[in-house]
């Protein structure tokens, strides 16, 4: 049964719950809009939340000038290339830990998720040193094996859980209207486990569009994706507010959209099946 | 159930995955603790090649000696337990929020969850330019329309600032976790407090927070272990100056600005060491939750 609730509450709670969401998304809001108008009214004193000129210039300005697509595109090769990677290594070993548990199971999964905590600056330089003798530094083949093992234990982990969830009975059921392994896997379990496969991949591209460690120290010019882009323009000269804001808005808008699909395996995927 | 020839195709499938991460485990691990051992500064022409002079604990004394260690030491704490205490906070009170009916529902979640989607290079700079620039930022805007002199934050407020912008990030972290941990609060148990006339903080002290225990654990170990290696926000923002060097951020200086190696291998060494004092109770509670 709903707890009944007065409607004057409830317009309390709508008013405060939105004024604390605006408030919160507001720098984001405030990014997108200045992204519109031009260098001038960005910086006008009182700040201009209306009445300016409408411009797309600076989007323009930005894909010229630093040539906006290439970093994107370097975002999409690693943080893509990355989670496939992982994917197709983690499946697997999910699947097998999932479906045939040993006593060493719950030991591997909780170590492969150690591995996860090891500090990144901890282990930067030998990094790089094996990045310089493989001539993988500032390529993306190089960033896209570090993010896959970075986001290896969550894909593992997060695939782990949502096969688990798979009954175990489907499989016998299977196997008694004799399903051979090939038809079990590919008429009976592929289609229940595609959407946590989907779901993994989602968050998990999120996570490596985002990582902000190793793009910074490991790429120069040629493989640096948008976290890089976005951190030269921190330098003095590059301080334009409308252009960075709109810099700003075209890493982040792919993003967001992705991510507001993802809640719910945000939650699933960054606890490791602790809160469900 | 299982029978032998399953077992061997797992210990097979399995392999892939559990040879690499320990390659990838092991092998820098392995460099980063034996160059901490050694001196190192390839500007003065070291090299592995060449081999490196065995110097025993000496870059361990001299990471610790340093007169900028205990200062990253207290700048890491202030940071990783400011951060803490506001996201899980107000993560409580937003999560109880989010969770009342109200208009809108849908899209205040996603105006709430938007932040920790934003790259951490973006959201550092938006908020040193946009939000906090002495002249242009909205803050200062906000000071000048209330008469205050307008503060340049990330100098002379600068460990606030980045918790700030840190807590900005993470906050939509702790609030959904804390939501979807509300919303498998059995209701009627709320219900028969309410009706047994229990007040609001009562009911709160008594019946939601004890819920959240585990949830609220959770929380904070997750976020110490990404927050104890924060850079990107502090890379952009101060590069480190003004009392924001952190751990992290000193190892990585010692490491890539004064190219010392052995001494920022030890840096790395007692980070790891410190990672995984946290890391080991975080396992316990994922372990038992596994058990389940």
């Amino acid at each position: 049964m709903a707890r009944a609730v007065s409607t004057r509450r409830k317009i309390a709670t709508t008013a405060l719950a939105w004024a604390i969401g605006l408030l919160i998304f507001f720098p984001i809001f405030w990014t997108i809009l200045t992204s519109f108008k031009t260098e001038a009214q960005a910086i006008a004193n009182p700040p201009l939340f209306w009445g300016f000129d409408f411009t797309l210039e600076n989007y323009a300005v930005v894909q010229e000038r630093s040539n906006y697509m290439r970093f994107l595109w370097n975002s999409v090769i690693i943080a893509g290339g990355s989670t496939l990677l992982g994917i197709v290594i983690a499946v697997p070993a999910a699947w097998s830990m999932a479906f045939v548990p040993s006593r060493r199971t719950k030991d591997i999964l909780l170590w492969m998720l150690s591995t996860k905590m090891l500090p990144a600056v901890g282990v930067l330089y030998p990094i790089s040193l094996i990045f310089v003798q493989f001539g993988l530094l500032d390529t993306r083949g190089g960033l896209i094996v570090v993010l896959m093992f970075i986001n290896l234990p969550i894909i593992v982990w997060m695939l782990y859980t949502y096969f688990r969830e798979i009954p175990g009975e489907i499989l016998e059921a299977a196997r008694m209207d004799g399903a051979g392994l090939k038809e079990e896997i590919l008429y009976v379990l592929t289609p229940m486990a595609i959407p946590g496969i989907a779901s993994t991949i989602l968050l998990n591209f999120i996570l490596a569009w985002n990582e902000a460690f190793w793009t910074l120290n490991l790429t120069a010019a040629s493989a640096a994706p948008l976290t890089a882009f976005i951190a030269s323009y921190s330098s003095p000269e590059g301080l334009f507010f409308a252009k960075l804001s709109a810099a700003s808005t075209m890493a982040i808008a792919p993003i967001l959209i992705l991510g507001w699909f993802s809640q719910k395996q945000l939650v699933r995927g960054l606890t490791f099946g602790a809160v469900k | 159930m299982a029978t032998q020839h399953s077992r061997s195709a797992a210990r097979f499938m399995m392999a892939p995955a559990v040879i690499l991460l320990l390659g990838w485990m092991l092998v820098p691990l392995t460099m980063t603790v034996w160059f901490s051992f050694t001196r190192y500064l390839p500007m003065r022409g070291d090299s592995i090649e060449r081999g490196l002079e065995w110097v025993g604990f000496e870059n361990y004394v001299r990471f610790i000696g340093s007169s900028s260690f205990w200062p990253s030491v207290q700048a890491t704490l202030v940071i990783v337990g400011g951060v803490l205490a506001i996201t899980v906070v107000l993560g409580v009170l937003l999560a109880i929020l989010l969770d009342q009916p109200f208009w809108g529902q849908g899209i205040v979640r996603i105006l709430v969850i938007a932040p920790f989607f934003v790259m951490p290079t973006v959201s550092a700079l938006v908020w040193k330019n946009m939000m906090m620039d002495p002249v242009n930022g909205m803050l200062a805007h906000l000071w000048r329309f209330f008469g205050a002199t307008p503060v340049s934050w990330l100098s002379e407020a600068s460990v606030q600032s980045i918790i700030l912008i840190v807590s900005w990030q993470w906050l939509p972290f702790a609030t959904l976790i804390l939501l979807t941990a509300i919303q498998s609060l059995d209701s009627e148990q709320l219900e028969a407090a309410e009706m047994d006339g229990a007040p609001v903080l009562s009911r709160f002290w008594h019946i939601v927070l004890p819920h959240l225990g585990r949830a609220i654990t959770i929380v904070i170990l997750i976020q110490t272990i990404f927050l104890l290696s924060i850079f990107a926000e502090i890379f952009v923002t101060t590069g480190g100056s003004f009392g924001t060097r952190t751990l992290t951020y000193l190892i990585f200086q010692r490491v890539v600005d004064s190219q010392n190696i052995g001494l920022g291998s030890a840096g790395g060494v007692y980070a790891i060491i410190l990672a995984n004092i946290v890391a080991i109770f975080l396992m316990r509670i994922v372990g038992k939750n596994l058990d389940k």
